[in-house]
C-alpha cells in the first residue's frame, strides 16, 4: 500500500472544513462546560444540603460513565420525547455536560484556596452572600483556573472526535465519510491524526506558556 | 426497568467483554507506561527523544482516531488483527503514553537525597532505582493507576465502533432489536456506573490509606 500524496492533497480542503466544525464544537462545548462547571461548583459549596448532594451525584455519574454512551443517550433518546436536535447540537451539549463534571472540580479547588478570612471580612463589611461571590470570590479565580481550563479545552478538542459517531461531519467524521467511498483509509486516517496532533501539540505548548505567565503574576 | 431479564442478561454479557478488554488493556498500558516513563528519565538523549515522540504522538491524537488507525490502516499492510486485539493494542498504547508521565513524575517526586545517599553507598544507578527509588514511587503510583484503570474501562466503549461486542455495542444491537433507546441506554449507563463507582470509591480509600500511612500525596493533573 503506497501513500498517495496527490489523493491526500485533494482531500485536504474537505478535512480542513472538518477542522472548522471540530473547533466550533470545542468552543461551544467548553463554553457550556465553563458555565456548567461554575454553577455546579457554587451549588456544591452552597448551604443547601439537597442541592449540594445532587451536584456531587451529577459529577460522579458523568465522570464515571463513557462520554460515547452519554452522546448516544442525548442523540437517540431525546427525539423520542419530541426534542429534535441535530447531531452537532447534541454533541456540543454532551461534551459540555460531561466536561462540566470535570471543570466544576477545578472551580471548587480554586474557590477553596481563597482564605476563609475573606468570607468573614465580607460579612463584617455587610456584603450579601451573592455580592461576596460576585465581587470578592469569583474575580480571584481566573489565575488558578485558566491554565487548567486550557488543558481541558485541548482534551475536549481531541475527544470531540466522538461526535463522528452521531453523524457530525467534524474532522474524523468527514474523513470516515470520504474513506467509505474511496477505501483509502491510509491517507485519510493518517491526515486526521496529523491534523489533530499538530494542533493539539502546539496548543499544549501555548497552554504551558499561559501557565508560566499566570504563575509569575500570582 | 422496562427491559426484560434476558435483555439485561444480554447487556451483562457485554459487560463481561468490557471487563475482559479492560483487564487485557490495563497490563499492556502498565508495561508501556513503565517502559516509556523510565526512558524519559534515561541519561541518553536518543532514548528520551524516542520516548517523547511516542508519547506526544499518542497523547496528541484521540484514542478513537488511533482505534480507527489500527483497525483500518494496519490491514492495508497485511497486518490483520481480530477487532478485540486491535482494540486492546490501541488502548494499551494510548493509555501507556499517559501512564508514562505518571511513572516519570512519581519517580521524580522521590526526594533527591535518596539518590545521593545511594550513590554515597556505592550503589549502581540501576540498583538504586530498583531497590530504593521505585518502591517508594510505586506506592504513590497505585491510586493514580487505579484511576487510569477506570478511564480504560470507560474508553473500551470506543471499541463499539469497530464491532467489539462489549457493553456499548451490545446496547446498540439491543436498540436495533427493541427500538427502545431510552430504556437500553439507561441500562447501559447504569451498568457502567455500577461497575466504576465501587472502583472509584476503592481508589479514593486506597489513596487516603496511603496518604495516612506513608504521608505522601499523589497529585497528577490529567485532562478529561
Amino acid at each position: 500500500m503506497e501513500f498517495d500524496f496527490q489523493y491526500a492533497w485533494r482531500i485536504l480542503p474537505a478535512l480542513l472544513d472538518g477542522v472548522v466544525v471540530t473547533l466550533e464544537a470545542t468552543l461551544c462545548g467548553i463554553a457550556i462546560a465553563i458555565v456548567g462547571g461554575l454553577v455546579l461548583a457554587i451549588v456544591r459549596l452552597s448551604r443547601q444540603p439537597i442541592l449540594s448532594t445532587l451536584a456531587v451525584w451529577y459529577m460522579e455519574f458523568f465522570r464515571l460513565t463513557p462520554l460515547l454512551v452519554q452522546l448516544f443517550f442525548i442523540f437517540y433518546v431525546l427525539p423520542q420525547y419530541g426534542i429534535r436536535l441535530n447531531g452537532f447540537v447534541c454533541g456540543v451539549i454532551g461534551l459540555g455536560l460531561y466536561y462540566s463534571a470535570y471543570t466544576s472540580e477545578v472551580f471548587r479547588a480554586a474557590i477553596e484556596k481563597i482564605p476563609r478570612g475573606q468570607w468573614e471580612a465580607s460579612t463584617a463589611l455587610n456584603y450579601s452572600r451573592g455580592a461576596t461571590w460576585r465581587r470578592i470570590i469569583l474575580p480571584q479565580t481566573p489565575p488558578i483556573v485558566v491554565p487548567v481550563l486550557a488543558n481541558y479545552t485541548i482534551g475536549m478538542f481531541k475527544e470531540s472526535a466522538l461526535l463522528a459517531t452521531i453523524t457530525v461531519n467534524e474532522l474524523l467524521g468527514t474523513a470516515l465519510k470520504e474513506a467509505s467511498v474511496t477505501f483509502r483509509y491510509l491517507e485519510t486516517i493518517t491526515l486526521v491524526g496529523l491534523l489533530y496532533g499538530v494542533m493539539s501539540i502546539s496548543a499544549s505548548l501555548a497552554a504551558q506558556n499561559l501557565e508560566t505567565y499566570f504563575e509569575k503574576r500570582r | 426497568m422496562l427491559l426484560s431479564w434476558p435483555q439485561w442478561e444480554f447487556l451483562l454479557r457485554g459487560m463481561m467483554v468490557t471487563l475482559g478488554v479492560a483487564l487485557l488493556a490495563f497490563p499492556m498500558a502498565l508495561l508501556v507506561a513503565f517502559f516509556a516513563g523510565l526512558s524519559l528519565l534515561s541519561r541518553l538523549w536518543v532514548v528520551r527523544m524516542i520516548a517523547t515522540t511516542y508519547i506526544e504522538i499518542f497523547r496528541g491524537t484521540s484514542a478513537l482516531v488511533q482505534i480507527f488507525f489500527v483497525f483500518f490502516v494496519l490491514p492495508l499492510f497485511d497486518i490483520e488483527l481480530p477487532p478485540i486485539v486491535a482494540g486492546v493494542l490501541a488502548l494499551g498504547m494510548n493509555f501507556g503514553a499517559y501512564g508514562a508521565h505518571i511513572v516519570r513524575s512519581t519517580i521524580q517526586s522521590v526526594d533527591r537525597g535518596q539518590w545521593e545517599v545511594a550513590s554515597a553507598l556505592n550503589m549502581p544507578r540501576a540498583l538504586a532505582m530498583r531497590r530504593i527509588i521505585l518502591p517508594q514511587a510505586i506506592i504513590v503510583m497505585i491510586p493514580l493507576f487505579g484511576n487510569e484503570f477506570i478511564r480504560i474501562l470507560k474508553a473500551t466503549a470506543l471499541l463499539s465502533v469497530v464491532t467489539v461486542p462489549e457493553l456499548t455495542f451490545s446496547g446498540k444491537i439491543l436498540v436495533g432489536h427493541t427500538g427502545l433507546p431510552g430504556a437500553v441506554y439507561s441500562a447501559v449507563l447504569i451498568i457502567y456506573f455500577a461497575t466504576s463507582f465501587p472502583l472509584a470509591m476503592s481508589v479514593r480509600w486506597l489513596e487516603a490509606r496511603i496518604q495516612s500511612r506513608f504521608g505522601v500525596v499523589s497529585t497528577h493533573a490529567r485532562e478529561g
